[in-house]
């Protein structure tokens, strides 16, 4: 029953792929974004606010359908990009991961503008008054007390694009070995005859994946903040 | 020398402030709500004055006429805050260190071996923050605050949120950095503790200066 076929492993292997590049590219986005979100007030904020947190409300398949209309082949910046750049999203692994940064990057920033709005200022008061540059206060002192909720926004980033199906299929569609994951296999093993056991080896992978992201970002939220206090 | 001569208003607070000083120790003094802390958060550069100027030895700090704002971290003053205010994520080793890895300033073993020593913290640089007395955080701020070489220490209320006991614990070291020879703004509401330390006193009621000169204005 548990033999994983080589296109099981395919989709699974590409998954990873599109979740891990998902979110490290996100990252530092997402930490620009909520510490100016955490930090400044200025014109238009609550609408950046907003449109960041769009992908949360909208169905995924407008999502999908926007970046489409957007970054596809013949899309207002996806035609511009293919041209003089020579990028594609469309239909590629790598727009599967710009769709999936999109639709967890929500997931991402909030934890990380919560653990900076949490940030005693005083403390990097303290370190400008020993000499530290504001890019250095904020490497040296912003980041490393925020990153419990780096951490935890980068694991709930992670498990959200792992998971992500509808946006993804709508802007890259289904095709197995390039823009296939585990989430658009199962729906087309549960829609073909005789999937089903291959579905159900696919949903036990995904429960694991799922498992192991939450469980280690409770280890490193405990690591982490056993760390800034002290300890 | 210091020279200061600020206005700044805060909410319904008015400060305006006046002085200069020659003296190695100026003791700031006053109740609480007087203006204290706005005014050394002012010299330290962490506060902009309304309308001014602040100087030190002869270097402008602050001259609002000339849109002059020398930022904290060029100011080279260091700062006692009465919370300590170490890095809870760095243990005291590195606290200490904080200040001189900030200026690129080389590692100078014999400078960090007297202030441990002169403060007592040596037994203390592996530990977190998280695991110090307040007093013996408060003295790790001193030394912070020392090695990052500053050409004046300001230092707010350091013994403020100490108890009784502790305070004398802290006060003897204090005397002895005074005797080091560092210029230093001391803010107290303690008279008797700026009488151990201050050669200079300003004293400020309700966001002004009522009183200057020597220790015996205090009486």
């Amino acid at each position: 029953m548990f033999d994983i076929s080589p296109a099981e492993w395919t989709a699974i292997l590409l998954s990873l792929r599109v979740a891990v590049v998902a979110t490290l590219v996100a990252t530092p986005f997402g930490i620009a974004l909520a510490w100016l979100l955490a930090r400044y007030e200025f014109w238009g904020k609550s609408v950046i606010d907003a449109v960041v947190h769009l992908p949360l409300v909208l169905p995924p398949v407008v999502t999908g359908y926007l970046l489409l209309l957007a970054l596809g082949r013949r899309g207002l910046i996806g035609a511009w990009l293919a041209d003089n750049l020579g990028i594609v999203f469309a239909f590629r692994w790598t727009g599967a991961a710009l769709a999936c940064g999109v639709m967890s990057f929500p997931l991402l920033v909030r934890p990380i503008r919560l653990s900076i709005e949490a940030i005693d200022r005083r403390l990097e008061q303290a370190a400008s008054t020993l000499g530290a540059p504001p890019w250095k206060v904020f490497a040296g002192v912003t980041l490393p007390l925020a990153l419990p909720g780096v951490l935890a926004g980068m694991v709930l980033g992670f498990a959200k694009a792992i998971g992500e199906f509808g946006a993804t299929i709508t802007f890259v569609s289904n095709i197995p070995g390039e823009t296939q994951t585990i989430s658009s296999a199962i729906y087309s093993l549960i829609q073909t005859p005789d999937g089903d056991a291959a579905a159900g080896r696919l949903v036990v992978v995904s429960t694991v994946i799922a498992m192991g992201a939450l469980i280690a970002s409770e280890w490193f939220a405990r690591r982490a903040t056993k760390r800034l206090h002290g300890n | 020398m210091l020279r200061v001569d600020v206005t700044k208003q805060l909410g319904e607070f008015s400060l305006e402030a006046s002085f200069e000083s020659q003296g190695r120790v100026t003791g700031l003094f006053g109740a609480s709500g007087a203006g204290k802390t706005s005014l050394i958060n002012m010299i330290a550069g962490l506060l902009r004055p309304d309308r001014g100027v602040i100087a030190l030895d002869g270097e402008t700090l602050d001259d609002t006429s000339k849109g002059v704002h020398v930022p904290p971290h060029r100011r080279r003053i260091g700062y006692v805050f009465q919370d300590a205010r170490l890095f809870p994520h760095l243990n005291v080793r590195q606290n200490l260190d904080y200040g001189r890895r900030m200026n690129g300033v080389t590692e100078d073993a014999a400078q960090f071996a007297r202030i441990t020593d002169l403060l007592d913290i040596g037994h203390l640089l592996d530990r977190r923050p998280g695991k110090l007395s307040g007093g013996e955080r408060q003295r790790v701020a001193l030394g912070r605050a020392l090695l990052s070489k500053p050409r004046l220490l300001l230092l707010d209320e350091p013994l403020g949120s100490l108890d009784e006991g502790r305070k004398e614990e802290i006060l003897p070291y204090l005397v002895r950095l005074r005797d080091e020879g560092i210029p230093m703004v001391y803010v107290s509401h303690d008279a008797a503790e700026l009488r151990q330390l201050a050669t200079q006193i300003v004293m400020l009621k309700r966001g002004r200066v009522t009183a200057l000169g020597g220790v015996k204005v205090l009486t």
